[in-house]
């Protein structure tokens, strides 16, 4: 039996084909964004709340622990069990397991800030508002997109069990595959679901790096040191580290 | 000018920081609050802009309340460098500089050109411009932080410790150029440091604070050093506070022996053609041809402390005098120096009493 048969076959890439693999990776993505829109919407403002003032900081740094332990399979379905089948079990349940890592690392970008610069920039009259956007999430932004990326492969991955209960995604090929005995169709998902993971990752670095100044991300020593040493910043740089 | 008017501040934890504090800061001076660590000199600057609020007493800028004043808008006409510089990191150096005028709403234009000759003013080239803190030496970043503090030309500055996280020698350096800004500036500054030896080289008047928050003693340098106010300011000043108070005194007014009297003799001071000293000789010092070397000279401009430490140095007792031209012009022995201090002191005895 060849264990690439069933990914290699070009009539299940036929978008006229029901079950067709781009469709079920274009409901996988569906759910994926739609988790980390809601998950990022409550855990980066609680993060950014927790981290600012320090209060309940025992929520974000639990949070990561609880999170990895949860099994979201169970709680799925749990939440099946009481709400009944469809999408809002699901998201629930994906959204819940995104939070953690999201809530974890905004509160440690934030904890991390130098009190120095945020000392200056309310010394020299930014309001707290001016404070959070000019100063604080800038210099935070490394680590929050880095509590954002893995919670991205982490929904990615896990959003393979709605299709447990009924619903669409690559998980299908993994359920119907097991199901069947059908071991070329299980290859097949795990294979799909490895490269999204794999793209979404590179997509988000591509958007760090954009977002990202060089002065926090370390490009910016980085990139003096392929330069020729120009007048005195080459000893400058290497005592400042 | 700034006026402490009976301010205090106990904190929330019942801790008091700075008790009945009351006195004056003088406009276009640097004022040096200098004391141990605990004794109020920080809290007292950040109650000047509000980023810790009195609990008794007023302090006005130029007349004005500052708790009258929105605590923002108030901060944005104040100046203000801290000990790391707490530069942005994400921003660039010119972006630094450009905060506050940023906050006002200044034309981004104009306040470019504004901040590219404040960098080149505290000693930094337009090449570091569009470098990031992290690519710049601390010496460097504290000369970002003194340009941002200067962008919106705010009349009163506060400075937090703004030398002591660099090296001696940078340090040196740093405090040079700022007496040399303020030369040409004029602000009224705050400067907090827990260094004597800064207070008193910085200070157009040093308030010398003491545990508790109460002021020992509010003068100028050379009083300080010369009349301390009681034995704690004494103690702080340190033991050598008698040589230190020398540097405010002009070397103008010692008499000088003439180069002639060590022409020749024990003691030989060896001139060049033109007549500048070249080292000295004599029986059991050195051959004339190969004479020790003088080691510092003094200029009419100098200080007595400088003449009394070349006196002091110098391998047989005395300090040389040079004219601009370097070429020697009088010379005073050891003995002959503590004898005149001797009497400078009996003349500022009889004045004082």
């Amino acid at each position: 039996m060849d264990y690439l048969e069933y990914l290699l076959d070009p009539e299940h890439w036929d978008l006229a084909v029901t079950g067709n693999i781009p469709s079920l990776v274009v409901d996988h993505l569906y759910y994926t964004v739609i988790t980390l829109v809601i998950a990022s919407l409550i855990a980066i403002p609680v993060g950014l709340y927790i981290g600012h003032t320090g209060r309940f900081s025992f929520v974000a740094i639990n949070a990561g622990n609880a999170g990895r332990s949860l099994p979201t399979l169970g709680l799925i379905i749990l939440l099946v069990t009481v709400i009944g089948f469809g999408l809002l079990p699901v998201i629930i349940a994906l959204v819940i397991l995104a939070i953690p890592p999201i809530l974890t690392s905004t509160y440690a970008g934030l904890r991390a800030i130098n009190p120095a610069s945020v000392d200056a920039a309310k010394g020299m009259g930014m309001r707290p508002i001016q404070i959070l956007f000019r100063v604080e999430i800038p210099m935070a932004l490394p680590l929050i997109l880095s509590g954002l990326r893995s919670a991205t492969l982490q929904v990615v991955s896990t959003a393979t069990v709605a299709s447990y209960v009924g619903l669409g995604g690559l998980g299908r090929l993994l359920v119907d595959g097991l199901a069947l005995n059908q071991y070329d169709r299980v290859i097949a998902g795990a294979v799909v679901v490895a490269a999204l993971a794999i793209v979404l990752d590179l997509i988000a670095s591509s958007v760090q790096r954009l977002v990202v100044s060089p002065g926090v991300s370390g490009r910016a020593l980085t990139r003096t040191s392929n330069k020729a040493p120009s007048s005195s910043v080459g000893p400058a740089t290497a005592t400042a580290g | 000018m700034i006026t402490f008017d009976k301010v205090s501040k106990t904190f929330p934890d019942g801790t008091l920081a700075v008790e009945n504090l009351d006195f004056e800061l003088p406009t276009g001076k640097i004022t040096v609050f200098v004391g141990p660590s605990g004794c109020g000199k920080t809290t007292s600057l950040r109650m000047i802009n509000r980023m810790i609020e009195p609990t008794g007493g007023r302090i006005l800028i130029d007349g004005k309340d500052v708790m009258s004043q929105d605590a923002a808008l108030l901060r944005r006409s104040i100046g203000y460098v801290i000990q790391h510089a707490g530069l942005f990191p994400h921003r660039t150096v010119i972006e630094n500089v450009m905060t506050v005028p940023n906050l006002i709403g200044t034309d981004k234009k104009k306040s470019r050109a504004t901040a590219m000759e404040l960098l080149l003013r505290v000693g930094l080239t337009e090449s570091m411009a569009n470098k990031y803190p992290v690519q710049l030496s601390g010496g460097q970043e504290q000369r970002v932080g003194v340009a941002r503090a200067l962008a919106a030309d705010p009349p009163v500055m506060l400075m937090d410790e703004p030398f002591s996280a660099v090296d001696p020698i940078v340090r040196a350096g740093l405090q040079t150029e700022f007496l040399r800004l303020q030369g040409e500036l004029g602000k009224t500054i705050a400067f907090v440091t827990h260094d004597i030896d800064e207070a008193i080289k910085l200070g157009d008047k040093v308030a010398v604070f003491r545990e508790g928050g109460h002021l020992a003693q509010y003068a100028s340098p050379q009083e300080l050093l010369e009349n301390p106010a009681n034995d704690f300011v004494a103690d702080f000043v340190g033991r050598d506070r008698g040589f230190r108070s020398l540097s405010f005194d002009s070397s103008g007014v010692l008499v000088l022996d003439s180069v002639d009297s060590v022409r020749s003799g024990s003691e030989i001071l060896v001139l060049d053609d033109a007549g500048r000293p070249l080292g000295w000789a004599g029986p059991g010092i050195a051959d004339e041809r190969s004479p020790l070397s003088v080691a510092g000279t003094f200029t009419a401009a100098d200080s007595l402390r400088v003449v009394t430490d070349l006196a002091i140095s110098s391998p047989v007792g005395i300090a040389v005098r040079v004219n601009d031209s370097g070429v020697a012009d009088g010379i005073i022995r050891h003995p002959s120096l503590v004898r005149q201090l001797d009497e400078r002191r009996r003349q500022r005895a009889g004045t004082a009493s």
